[in-house]
């Protein structure tokens, strides 16, 4: 590019560039970009959002308007592992309020902060498809279902 | 041959992790892709999906072969296409990742039949991000659908070509309206867009683009390979073909049916899900995910099917009950419903914006023991400035409908919180 160092790693460029040839524009592989920094890095930075826009061809104002209104890719620093926790009408009413309360207790956060060791995210996401398992938690890309107390301290290994 | 009252799940048995390739071909799995390159022209497949009239299982209940009859069709160089929709978010509903993860084929060839009929080249998958399992489960029929010849160039020695791409999405309710679901695949925030145009003659990319929910192009395959007749007579009221049901909440077995359109809610409710669970009773329940109206106790005769379920007040939506019991307050179980919907508006037009945040500001302060008697009549008209004709798109329609309906049938418990008599 320009002398400047390179920001995004050259198996997250060539992951981008394949999904380009799914599309008839390259601006549509806006998403599947972010998602593929943040696969890597677990976050998406301002640096790393103004070398994806670059990328693509689109100013980094176009590529954060993406950015902050899809609820899964994150702005901000998020732990090794993020769990979601539901909290759509049929797990609020099998106990989502105290699967959040569980998770939030033993890892001493808030929705949305990440654990003093960096390990954890917690934050809330809309109706996962499993209702008929209610209270559900995604978690490293796994459903858990009809979750306990327990099920929440096996998860945290406590 | 008894298992062809259940069309959509026959291939989904309790022992088994998933119907592969084979398990799908063994029951007649791409005979109806065959049927309909080998022997039916695009026309003549949109006309049998419109004599079947099958109708949209995502929520709207357009019917399907309709959609696809007005696309353009007279230049054969005019790039088409067509989108599954599987960004299945609506609260309580839970088919479609069902179909994904179990039969992963039967979409697919749903898919390449739909697009045959329409004659689009490209077609593309737009799965939910929380998907992870039925994403893993569509790379890999994708992949053996190509080696089989049933997906690529030439599809099985016709002249026929096609190639499916899945597509992940970030999450976002608003994804599954269809004009949102389109900016969003073109790697743009989820607004709606305006119609006319739509999506059928100028969608993505501004080409024709049909967007059909993932439960109705399963049932393709098999009004191709059975038949119209076969098909109209699996449904028990106006409606044809089965349906997968839903039921969560309070009951005995929360689950998933494949039962025939117009099974009567009773029927769902209690046969399937054992109805409620020691202890608790039935206050109401949402018939079809969580942008339709309550209905009542007394109302479990009214069939499932789309007209039956709107003259009883309601819709059918995508047919996942929501059960309330006597023991969860309606008025927070709004408040619940309002917050998602206030969340997820995607912030494109005011009334939406601003009205659904109010709503549940209002909600809120209700159940916190803030509220006022004048609250109900401002939720009231609230529920009027999102009607019908005052928004972009159906969301904030959606929203209002639980709403509504629980201010004309728990108004009681509204007014308790009011008056200071508490919960319940």
């Amino acid at each position: 590019m320009t002398g400047k160092p390179a920001v995004l790693t050259s198996v997250e460029i060539e992951e981008i560039t394949a999904e380009m040839s799914h599309y008839a524009d390259k601006a549509a592989v806006s998403i599947e970009a972010l998602k593929i920094v943040q696969k890597y890095r677990r976050w998406v930075s301002d640096e790393c959002l103004v070398a994806v826009a670059e990328l693509l061809g689109i100013s980094p104002a176009q590529l954060e308007g993406v950015a902050t209104f899809y609820n899964l890719i994150y702005r901000q620093p998020v732990g090794r592992s993020v769990i979601h926790y539901c909290n759509s009408v049929s797990c609020w009413m099998l106990g989502a309020e105290q699967v959040r309360e569980r998770l939030c207790r033993h890892l001493n956060v808030e929705p949305g902060e990440m654990s003093a060791d960096g390990e954890y995210t917690v934050l809330p996401i809309v109706c996962l498809g499993a209702c008929d398992h209610a209270p559900v938690v995604l978690v490293g890309g796994q459903l858990r279902l009809d979750v306990t107390d327990d099920t929440v301290d096996e998860m945290l290994g406590r | 041959m008894d298992k062809m009252d259940k069309p959509l799940t026959q291939n989904i048995e309790p022992d088994r992790l998933f119907a592969t390739l084979a398990d799908y071909e063994r029951t007649g799995g791409y005979q109806g892709l065959r049927k309909a390159v080998k022997e039916l022209q695009p026309k003549e497949v949109q006309q049998w999906v419109k004599d079947a009239e099958l109708r949209g299982r995502g929520g709207s209940g357009f019917p399907a072969g309709l959609k696809w009859s007005l696309v353009p069709m007279d230049d054969a160089r005019q790039v088409r296409y067509l989108i599954a929709n599987g960004d299945e978010m609506e609260p309580g509903t839970f088919k479609d990742r069902f179909l994904l993860e179990k039969d992963p084929h039967q979409l697919i060839e749903g898919m390449i039949i739909a697009a045959y009929a329409i004659q689009a080249r490209t077609a593309y998958i737009f799965l939910r991000a929380e998907y992870h399992l039925a994403a893993r489960r569509l790379e890999q029929a994708l992949q053996e659908a190509r080696a089989k010849d049933y997906l690529g160039e030439r599809i099985l020695n016709s002249d026929f070509s096609l190639d499916i791409h899945l597509h992940t999405s970030a999450g976002r309710y608003i994804c599954g309206e269809e004009t949102a679901l389109i900016n969003a695949l073109e790697g743009k925030r989820a607004h709606p867009r305006t119609k006319p145009p739509f999506a059928v003659v100028s969608g993505l990319w501004g080409r024709p683009t049909v967007v059909n929910n993932i439960e109705t192009l399963c049932n393709v395959p098999h009004i191709i390979r059975y038949g119209v007749e076969w098909y109209k007579g699996l449904g028990r009221g106006a409606d044809h073909g089965t349906k997968l049901f839903g039921a969560s909440g309070r009951v005995k077995r929360p689950g998933l049916w494949e039962l025939p359109m117009g099974t009567p809610i009773r029927e769902i409710f209690e046969e399937q899900a054992g109805g409620m669970q020691a202890g608790f009773s039935l206050r109401g329940l949402l018939p079809g995910g969580a942008s339709t109206e309550f209905l009542l106790p007394e109302q479990l005769d009214v069939p499932m099917d789309y007209e039956a379920v709107a003259k009883a007040g309601s819709r059918m939506g995508t047919g996942g009950l929501i059960i309330l019991d006597d023991k969860t307050c309606p008025v927070k179980m709004v408040l619940n419903l309002e917050l998602f919907f206030a969340q997820e508006s995607c912030g494109w037009c005011t009334p939406c914006r601003d009205g659904l945040p109010w709503a549940a500001a209002l909600l809120q302060d209700i159940v916190e023991g803030r509220g006022r008697l004048e609250d109900l009549e401002t939720l009231s008209g609230l529920t009027r400035m999102m009607g019908l004709g005052h928004t972009f798109c159906a969301l904030a329609l959606g929203a209002m409908e639980p709403l509504q309906s629980a201010l004309k049938f728990f108004r009681a418990d509204f007014e308790r919180y009011i008056t200071g008599a508490g919960e319940g």
